[in-house]
């Protein structure tokens, strides 16, 4: 369960990027190779943000799926499991390009200028 | 109220990874090279560090920061060898975390006689999916596996046997009593992370760990060179 813990890292984040305007947004990428449950992560963030500007806000987590470049023929091809494997010529040998995220895509937060 | 969207595009763990770099910074200067030594609990990962610091203690100067929930055991066990041991407890100020992360290892460092310390082995809390996540300013990154866990635990747990640049396959001493297919392990570690090199090993009666001390030997040699 090291879930809360990643929970805190986005919150310290966040808290930096809205710089004390309240947040209602936050956007996360989270590649099929990293070992994070949705479910989990989510609750975490539910507990972690009470009574900060983040209180409230949801967590939408876009999953993004594992994708190898082929190092002998260049083909990119989604990886639905291991051992990763080129689509058009077979080969073992990708480079992982997609799959491996965790990122704080963007966030949304309520800005009391006028635009 | 307008809203305002904030494209920020940044490593969820960017905190982490901000604290492990400086710890590097921290060991480069010092000139001490960093092992994240991960396991499951029970893979034999203090035995096999026991067998380590007998084996090339008049070699490298050996230092080892032990990282558990609770208690100091394991430091307990190590404290009659030379090498300098020091206890980090996961659950005093950190919430009980079943990880070390960099500012854990951040906070153990002045306790750490880095001066007298050329190679620092770090061994993790004993996890199989967490450690793998965090990052503390290490060189390398090796993991433990032993035959009783089972030869499907390349595929149960791909992050940490991807994660890792060496695995010891532990406790083979006892392969007789089991029915552990070493050729299906075999192949299941090359599907999650090819190339891997890997040593088939007893801590126990000390088959193959000449792999593990060569292994250990050949990182802080690149260490030296690197500093």
């Amino acid at each position: 369960m090291h879930e809360m813990a990643i929970a805190g890292s986005i919150l310290d984040s966040v808290l930096r990027h809205a710089d004390g305007r309240r947040v209602t947004h936050v956007q996360l990428k989270v590649g099929h190779l990293r070992q994070v449950v949705p479910a989990s992560l989510e609750f975490s963030w539910e507990l972690i943000t009470k009574d900060t500007v983040a209180d409230g806000a949801p967590l939408v987590i876009e999953s993004v799926e594992a994708v190898g470049a082929c190092r002998a023929c260049g083909e990119e091809t989604p990886q639905a499991g291991f051992p990763f494997r080129c689509g058009a010529c077979e080969s073992f040998d990708l480079e992982i390009v997609r799959g491996n995220e965790l990122l704080i895509d963007w966030l949304e937060v309520e800005d009391p200028v006028e635009a | 109220m307008h809203v305002k969207k904030i494209r920020v595009v940044e490593d969820a763990l960017d905190a982490n990874n901000t604290i492990a770099r400086a710890n590097r910074a921290d060991f480069d200067r010092a000139g001490v090279t960093v092992v994240n030594f991960m396991s499951s609990p029970g893979a034999g990962k203090t035995t096999l560090l026991e067998r380590a610091l007998e084996r090339l203690d008049d070699e490298i100067r050996l230092g080892v920061l032990e990282g558990d929930v609770q208690g100091s055991l394991d430091a307990d066990r190590l404290a009659h060898h030379h090498a300098p041991v020091v206890q980090i407890n996961t659950d005093a100020g950190f919430g009980g975390e079943c990880h070390l992360d960099a500012n854990m290892v951040r906070s153990a460092l002045p306790s750490l006689p880095l001066e007298e310390i050329d190679l620092l082995i770090v061994e993790n809390v004993g996890n199989l999916v967490c450690p793998a996540e965090f990052r503390i300013g290490e060189n390398a990154r090796v993991m433990a596996s032993a035959v009783t866990e089972g030869e499907d635990k390349p595929l149960k747990y791909p992050l940490m046997f991807r994660a890792c640049d060496f695995v010891l396959v532990n406790k083979i001493d006892l392969l007789p009593h089991l029915d552990f297919d070493m050729d299906a392990f075999l192949s299941n570690l090359d599907a999650v992370h090819p190339g891997v090199p890997c040593a088939l090993v007893s801590a126990r009666t000390g088959e193959g760990l000449d792999a593990w001390f060569d292994w250990l030997r050949d990182v802080a040699e690149r260490g030296r060179e690197a500093a």
